[in-house]
């Protein structure tokens, strides 16, 4: 029998392996949430709020119930169980009723037979509302005898964090103010999904989500149905970036199902999307550093005000994340912060890429610029000076125990190679781009530096544990393992990381995915760059008890045929081997599948005391940009020539997808630096659409130019942070800082307009003094 | 809804006679959008982008006649002596929307923002109507384009084109966006040298109800390469400031509002800036050209 083997698992970890899913979405035939489709089905829409803040005094849906073709029309009252549902706190209502809070509060539901009929009908359901004063800035909201959002008042959630002695003396002090405005995540499929009936009395929901254990806990009570009558598949999703980890269509998909006995389909449209998803927060930042002469921080001060908008959704872990961050990278002996989460009128905000941490760096990074420009010393220079190392004590008194190779990941995107200067350029390459506005006249270019951080997976003393269920059967070609995770592939690539690591584990080729449902335990949430630690730790753990389930088989088998089995024995490809010899074909084991169910937790962490001190966050990923930028000084437009990351990965699973998240997460980063922004006038959006909701074009976007520093996380699989946010977290501010230091402005407001390139808009100024929550200075 | 697929002209126009409700899809574009946005719901639509007679163009006495029905993609791959009209084809939309996407749309839409308009403004551009029995009207660009979205054409017509005076000179189209490609206009401008006619005129989009012309500034243009010499000898010198004089005159024409896409004050102040460079290029290129 031959006995040479392969030594290395083809496919496994480390490999930049093809996406599982790549094909399908590159040939168009990726089925999404919105291709789902049924026999028979009927579409569901919703009635939403025209008005910001209003009464509701009656609502009459006959004429919606005998428009022809509808089949049913529901009302706050037909919500089954409990009225309200909500990730963190449970108080946004399924169906208004007498209050919305927002533009775009559902209000009703329409099921017919196709779309169209679904959208006249909702036309003839009359909402008799009483419009009221909305809440429409969060500064206002914050005042003495400001209009109360609930009746509780409009602080959301405050946090205070307190270190060392805040009333330090220091040599230099500089002062800034921030704002950042409301970014949208944009994702390319808008919310959908169907709900179909089942015959217990229960439904099952296919829809595309973020998380499908926690839509399960949420969407069950609602419906007044045992959780496991309630049973969610993962639909074709279409992008997610936070957006998804709310609630949207689904509980309403639910009830229509459940009252017509029919399938019912949902989907958004782009417009809809925008009403129906939480966006990013937009924030104002009081921030002031002391330093000494030759650039120690000594003294951080940050007050934090940020937008939640009208329900609590996820701004109590924003408002968290974003407090434990506001002083940056660094070491800092002195602190203070203050973030409030407020409530307002405006739409609800809540998780999106970078959580908190992508507000937070726009203040302290031009703060550290600031402070550069004042000590008299290089930005990089001084950011080398200040940075966080393993062993550094974090503002809440947390001790880094894990890697933080900061200063390696400052030193190493500072080195990278500056962009080519063109011999000839074409136009298009201009500010300006397409449009001709230019043949190089008063261009600038500016560079600026950013470093920033983020926490992976959850926080503050919560268990975001992940299941995995692995099992080895035998095959028509030989094993394959099943992978049944729940974890959610919202275009990241955890799939294929998932695939990756059970090759790895088991020395399996063949691995198959078993669709993601609630037949397996949770898996938590794909958001805080989690899942590959989560997810791939729990499959790993899966696939070692798979595999000693299959070798107790073989010595079992070995013993009955009086073989000893001295050395260690392993798969590879289709054989069971030790010593290198091959023994048996896997699959004469597998008479039986093999199938083992892990969980994995990662390490505990703390809630933050009440001076905001405690063990809070896993761990976390650092990364460095550089950002390369000319500007048109006269018309104020922007091209950003290059952008240079390095970041702090761990352990780079696959390549290719820690290269393509630090892409599009610097695209993410770029868009809120100079276009994204969803514009609110009292309570309003004035450009819920793709038209005038800019995001950036291939023209906008330049090479961007990464490197990974892979200093292994130890006590996690394989040593891998995540890798989703931190480009995002530092991109916006690097190129604001890039933007400055083209033109010489303050530029304290992303995103940057042309009117603040060019001077026609001052820098933006506070309303006031920084407002007070509750006696706290 | 009724929907109509005529094959030639004259039965478009025989439906347009009979169901003057019928609204013309060609590229759809703009339609399409206030379709699905439930804005419009026409009682009927009328597809015209199948109609060979729109599709074509012809050159006559000195003058060229555009097809309502070429698509930005066509223009910019066959229609290069027309450079300010190409380089305003190419910022319309994506290359897939350009595909589709006609000069008579942005004739029926009549949007301040449609990236062709200036560009027939500043052509001097006719309008040519068209009704059954192939009877035509032939209206002047401002007297076609009567205000925000509101052109002068009657239930019963369609349009068979744009007609415009060949012209010799240079000329260039610059817009301006808040992003490098696929965005609307914040402001376009269109500046034409009429060599022949010893005449500058300059075109505005997105700063006003319609699209706006800038006579002071043209005139003033005018008369100074006149009393520089420069419409004989294009290497004759301006009197300096003569460039910044004629960009806050541009300016100065502007209507601007303040809106989602940008300020008031700024697009008065682009158009300054893209007036001053739109002269610069212009007196460039013939110098260039000698």
């Amino acid at each position: 029998m031959s006995t040479k083997v392969r030594e290395r698992t083809k496919g496994g970890v480390g490999e930049s392996l093809r996406r599982v899913d790549g094909a399908p979405k590159v040939k168009g035939q990726f089925l999404y949430g919105s291709d789902l489709w049924a026999e028979d089905m009927l579409w569901g829409f919703t009635v939403r709020s025209p008005h910001p803040h209003a009464r509701i005094r009656a609502i009459d849906i006959s004429q919606a119930l005998t428009y022809p073709g509808v089949h049913a029309a529901l009302v706050a009252a037909d919500v089954p169980g409990k009225k309200t549902y909500g990730l963190e706190i449970v108080d946004q209502p399924v169906l208004a009723w007498e209050r919305v809070r927002y533009q775009g509060e559902p209000v009703a539901l329409v099921a017919a037979a196709d779309l169209e009929t679904a959208k006249r009908a909702a036309e003839r359901i009359k909402v008799d509302y009483e419009v009221l004063p909305a809440v429409a800035d969060m500064e206002q909201a914050l005042r003495r005898g400001a209009p109360r959002v609930h009746d509780h008042g409009n602080v959301l959630k405050h946090i205070h964090i307190e270190h060392g002695n805040p009333d330090v003396r220091a040599d230099l002090w500089v002062d800034g103010y921030y704002e950042t405005g409301m970014q949208d995540q944009a994702i390319l499929g808008p919310e959908s999904g169907m709900a179909v009936p089942a015959e217990d009395g229960g439904v099952d929901l296919y829809v595309a989500t973020q998380w499908l254990h926690v839509d399960q806990e949420q969407v069950a009570p609602c419906l007044d149905l045992p959780k496991e009558k309630v049973r969610l598949h993962l639909a074709g999703v279409g992008g997610a970036f936070g957006s998804r980890e709310d609630v949207s269509m689904h509980i309403h998909a639910c009830m229509l199902a459940l009252r017509t006995g029919r399938s019912v389909k949902m989907v958004y449209s782009r417009e809809e999307s925008f009403f129906g998803h939480v966006h990013r927060h937009p924030a104002r930042i009081w921030m002031r550093h002391g330093a000494s002469r030759d650039g120690k921080l000594i003294c951080v001060r940050v007050r934090m005000v940020i937008d939640g908008g009208a329900y609590a959704s996820s701004s109590p872990a924003v408002i968290t994340n974003a407090s434990t961050f506001a002083a940056g990278p660094y070491e800092v002996p002195n602190v203070l912060i203050d973030g409030t989460a407020v409530f307002t009128n405006n739409p609800p905000c809540g998780a999106m890429r970078g959580f908190g941490a992508v507000q937070a760096c726009f203040g302290y990074e031009a703060q550290m610029d600031k402070l550069a420009a004042r000590v008299g010393i290089d930005p990089v220079e001084l950011r080398l000076r200040n940075a966080l190392s393993t062993g550094s004590v974090l503002p809440t008194g947390q001790v880094i125990r894990g890697s933080a190779p900061v200063r390696e990941v400052i030193r190493r995107c500072a080195a990278l190679p500056l962009p080519p200067q063109p011999v000839e350029r074409d136009p298009i390459t201009y500010p300006g781009g397409a449009g001709n506005v230019s043949r190089g006249e008063r261009l600038r270019q500016g560079t600026g530096f950013a470093i920033g951080y983020k926490n992976i997976a959850y926080s503050a003393g919560f268990d975001d544990s992940a299941e995995a269920r692995v099992k080895l059967f035998a095959g028509a070609g030989g094993p394959v393992a099943e992978v049944h995770s729940a974890a959610a592939e919202v275009g990241q690539g955890v799939h294929t990381v998932l695939v990756q690591i059970a090759r790895e584990e088991l020395g399996i080729d063949q691995v198959t995915l078993h669709p993601p449902d609630t037949m397996v335990g949770s898996a938590g949430s794909s958001s805080a760059s989690r899942q590959t630690m989560m997810s791939g730790g729990a499959v790993q753990l899966a696939c070692r008890a798979v595999r000693d389930q299959l070798f107790e088989r073989v010595r079992q088998w070995a013993r009955t045929r009086g073989l000893t089995l001295a050395g260690e024995l392993r798969i590879m490809g289709a054989d069971v081997v030790t010593d290198g010899r091959r023994l048996a074909p896997v699959v004469d084991f597998l008479e039986q599948p093999v199938v083992a169910t892990r969980v994995y937790h990662h390490r505990k962490t703390t809630p933050m005391d009440e001076r905001g001190q405690g063990d809070v966050h896993v761990t976390f990923a650092f990364a460095a940009q550089r950002a390369v930028v000319e500007v048109d000084e006269e018309l104020g437009l922007v091209r950003v020539v290059q952008v240079a990351c390095v970041q702090d990965v761990g352990h780079a699973l696959n390549p290719q997808s820690v290269y393509g998240q630090i892409e599009g997460g610097t695209a993410q980063g770029l868009g809120l630096a100079v276009m994204e922004e969803i514009q609110i006038k009292d309570g309003r959006v004035l450009n819920p659409s793709f038209t005038d909701y800019l995001i950036p074009t291939i023209l906008d976007m330049p090479p961007v130019v990464s490197e990974l520093v892979e200093e292994p996380e130890p006590g996690v699989p394989f040593g891998a942070k995540g890798v989703g946010e931190p480009s995002t977290v530092v991109s916006t501010a690097a190129i604001a800082a890039a933007l400055r230091a083209a033109t010489g402005r303050e530029l304290n407001r992303v995103p940057v307009r042309p009117d603040d390139l060019i001077g026609l808009e001052p820098p933006r100024k506070s309303s006031g003094p920084p407002p007070a929550v509750k006696g706290v200075a | 809804m009724r929907i109509h697929l005529p094959r030639t002209l004259d039965e478009a126009l025989e439906i347009k006679a009979t169901d003057p409700e019928a609204v013309p899809l060609a590229g759809g574009t703009d339609l399409m959008v206030l379709l699905n946005f439930d804005r419009l719901r026409p009682a009927a639509m009328l597809e015209v982008s199948r109609l060979p007679e729109l599709r074509a163009w012809r050159w006559e006495n000195g003058t060229f006649l555009l097809g309502a029905g070429v698509t930005y993609s066509r223009i910019v791959s066959s229609l290069t002596e027309f450079k300010p009209l190409v380089e305003a084809s190419r910022t319309v939309g994506s290359p897939q929307i350009r595909n589709r996407a006609t000069i008579g749309g942005n004739l029926g839409t009549a949007s301040p923002a449609g990236d062709a308009l200036p560009v027939l403004a500043a052509y001097d551009a006719e309008v040519v109507l068209i009704k059954a029995g192939g009877k035509t009207r032939t209206l002047p660009w401002h007297q076609f384009l009567v205000g925000p979205k509101r052109n002068a054409l009657a239930p019963d017509e369609l349009i068979l084109g744009v007609r415009w005076t060949v012209t010799r000179g240079p000329g260039s189209f610059s817009k301006i966006g808040t992003r490098n490609a696929m965005v609307i206009a914040v402001a376009g401008l269109c500046l034409v040298m009429d060599e022949g006619q010893r005449q500058l005129r300059v075109a505005l989009g997105s700063v006003g109800p319609t699209i706006l012309r800038a006579p002071d500034a043209e005139a003033f243009a005018s008369k100074a390469l006149t009393g520089a010499g420069a419409w004989e000898d294009p290497r004759a010198a301006l009197p300096p400031r003569v460039l910044e004089e004629f960009g806050e005159r541009v300016a100065a024409a502007a209507r601007p509002i303040d809106d989602v896409r940008g300020t008031a004050a700024y697009r008065r102040h682009a158009c300054r800036v893209l007036g001053r460079r739109a002269l610069a290029w212009a007196l460039e290129d013939r110098k260039l050209r000698g």
